[in-house]
């Protein structure tokens, strides 16, 4: 057959950056089915289509998730794509992989699939791209005995996924990859065996930095944090200010709370914690004169989503503080979390994230139902969110205790 | 088309083997679709479950969610996924002849 030209896929191999097209064609040598695919994806860009049918439902046994099927919608005209599923494999806490996993993980996609890989997807799996319905359980099976696991799709926990943490960052404020191991590993069924209105996506960052983009990408985001003051080394402030480094203009003035002020003649920085909203700029800027607190632990957020049914969301404040304690097995992380997946599955409606339904129910059905108490923290800024907190059972209450009162005091004036 | 065959009828299914008409289902149909999901028999749980999806489906128009079936049907996932390996949305609601669970995953 001779090589069909394509010249929009070519424009992209143009620019400075590294290019999937390159990358394709190194795999088209070992794969022509990979030459196939380029034709196809050729095609999509000269009609400004895709030609991939929506949905498909294939599996493995026992699971209910972690394959995607895709069906070529020209299947006549490029039988070598006309099945072309996608497979997501959990990916390892802070995707730390030996070469020798990511060599066994090639090697058992190349042997069953197309050989091309996403690393990563948004969720933080690793995606191999591209396989037929007939090799999806032999798939799963070779990867199973080589220590894979599939991530999740559809209804379902997807793939939890943490920042590096402690392994390589010092900002980290409690241990990412254990959590995120931890949270893997007891919610199995959930990750597997789809039982929800739609997706739950959580992320782990270990600090306000935020490297996992959590806020704007996880139902729940799990984001590090300290509740006593940002530790100061003022001799090391010193030593940045002698080496000509603008603490006004690079720290001061970007500081959101204007909550540093900086002592130029003593060349020292001190930090009003109180008012400090922990967004980490100051410390990242001077890492060596500054750092995270000591008292640690993590901010919960929840209802982060992309556009679907309303417009996007970032992840607002439902717990402000939570220790996240190894030794108790993140008790209370779990106990939070299971009263939040039972309200939304018992209340949302299909494919409602949770974000939308507590929009649509208010805040504070969400906080009566999951026991959360209303704080301060919750409050997007003044007069964004009026929550009212008082149901007719706490007027009865007061109506009751109210009247007890009275006859307290009537029986003393009748005595 | 793709399709299977049912005491000698050609029954048209999609490329994941859902059947296309539900008028062509019946309980050989679905003896036939259930050995395309690994499950040899249908036993009365298997039935329980199969006619719960059919009926909410013949009064609301779509699958019921999944919590419902737990609810309904009695079953835990983990009994529903012992009974159909390939889950309910895949394996139950294919035999019971219910329409491909569409949407974005």
């Amino acid at each position: 057959m001779t090589e069909k030209k394509r010249p929009l896929l070519d424009e992209l191999k143009k620019g400075k950056w590294p290019s999937f097209v390159n990358e394709m064609e190194k795999s088209a040598a070992k794969k022509p089915v990979v030459n196939t695919l380029m034709d196809l994806v050729e095609r999509s860009y000269e009609e400004k289509r895709v030609h991939w049918k929506h949905g498909g439902i294939v599996g493995v046994r026992g699971y209910g998730g972690g394959v995607i099927g895709r069906y070529c919608d020209l299947p006549e005209e490029y039988p070598d794509v006309a099945e072309f599923h996608t497979i997501r494999v959990n990916q390892p806490s802070g995707w730390f992989y030996t070469s020798d996993a990511i060599r066994t993980l090639c090697d058992v996609w190349e042997k069953h699939g197309s050989g091309l890989t996403n690393m990563h997807g948004a969720t933080g799996d690793a995606i191999l791209l591209g396989t037929t319905t007939d090799h999806l359980q032999d798939c799963f099976n070779d990867l199973s005995d080589n220590g894979f696991d599939l991530g999740g799709s559809g209804s379902n926990l997807r793939t939890p996924s943490a920042c590096c943490g402690p392994a390589r960052c010092e900002y980290a404020c409690f241990d990412t990859l254990d959590l995120c191991h931890h949270l893997t590993n007891e919610y199995q069924d959930e990750l597997h065996r789809p039982m929800w209105p739609y997706k739950f996506k959580i992320k782990i960052s270990g600090c306000p930095n935020d490297c996992t983009s959590s806020i704007a990408r996880a139902d729940l985001s799990i984001i590090g944090t300290w509740r006593d003051n940002i530790q100061v080394n003022q001799e090391a402030v010193k030593e940045y200010v002698n080496n000509g480094f603008d603490v006004k203009e690079e720290v001061l003035a970007h500081c959101p709370c204007n909550c540093i002020t900086f002592d130029e003649e003593k060349k020292e920085l001190s930090i009003d914690d109180e008012n400090c909203t922990r967004c980490m700029h100051c410390i990242s800027a001077m890492p060596k004169a500054l750092r995270v607190g000591k008292e640690k632990g993590a901010t919960l957020l929840l209802g982060g989503k992309a556009t679907i049914v309303q417009s996007a969301f970032l992840s607002w404040v439902i717990k402000p503080f939570i220790k996240l304690d190894k030794e108790d097995g993140y008790q209370e992380l779990h106990d939070i979390l299971e009263r939040i997946w039972d309200w939304w599955d018992e209340n949302a409606k299909v494919r409602e994230r949770v974000g939308e339904l507590i929009y649509r129910k208010g805040m504070g059905e969400f906080l009566k139902a999951t026991g959360l108490e209303p704080v301060p923290q919750m409050v997007h800024h003044p007069r964004a969110n009026p929550y009212f907190f008082w149901y007719p059972e706490d007027f009865a209450a007061e109506k009751e205790a109210s009247e007890a009162g009275k006859e307290v005091a009537g029986s003393e004036v009748s005595e | 088309m793709p399709f299977i065959e049912v005491n000698g009828k050609q029954i048209e299914t999609d490329e994941d083997g859902f059947i296309v008409n539900l008028e062509d289902w019946n309980e050989d149909v679905a003896l036939a679709l259930a050995k395309t999901e690994q499950v040899e028999e249908l036993t009365e749980d298997h039935w329980k479950v199969v006619n719960y999806l059919k009926d909410y489906y013949k009064e609301y128009g779509i699958a019921p969610m999944v919590r419902k079936v737990v609810k309904q049907t009695g079953f835990s996932l983990k009994e529903i996924y012992e009974l159909f390996p390939t889950g309910p949305a895949k394996g139950a609601c294919k035999i019971a002849g219910l329409p491909k669970p569409t949407g974005c995953v």
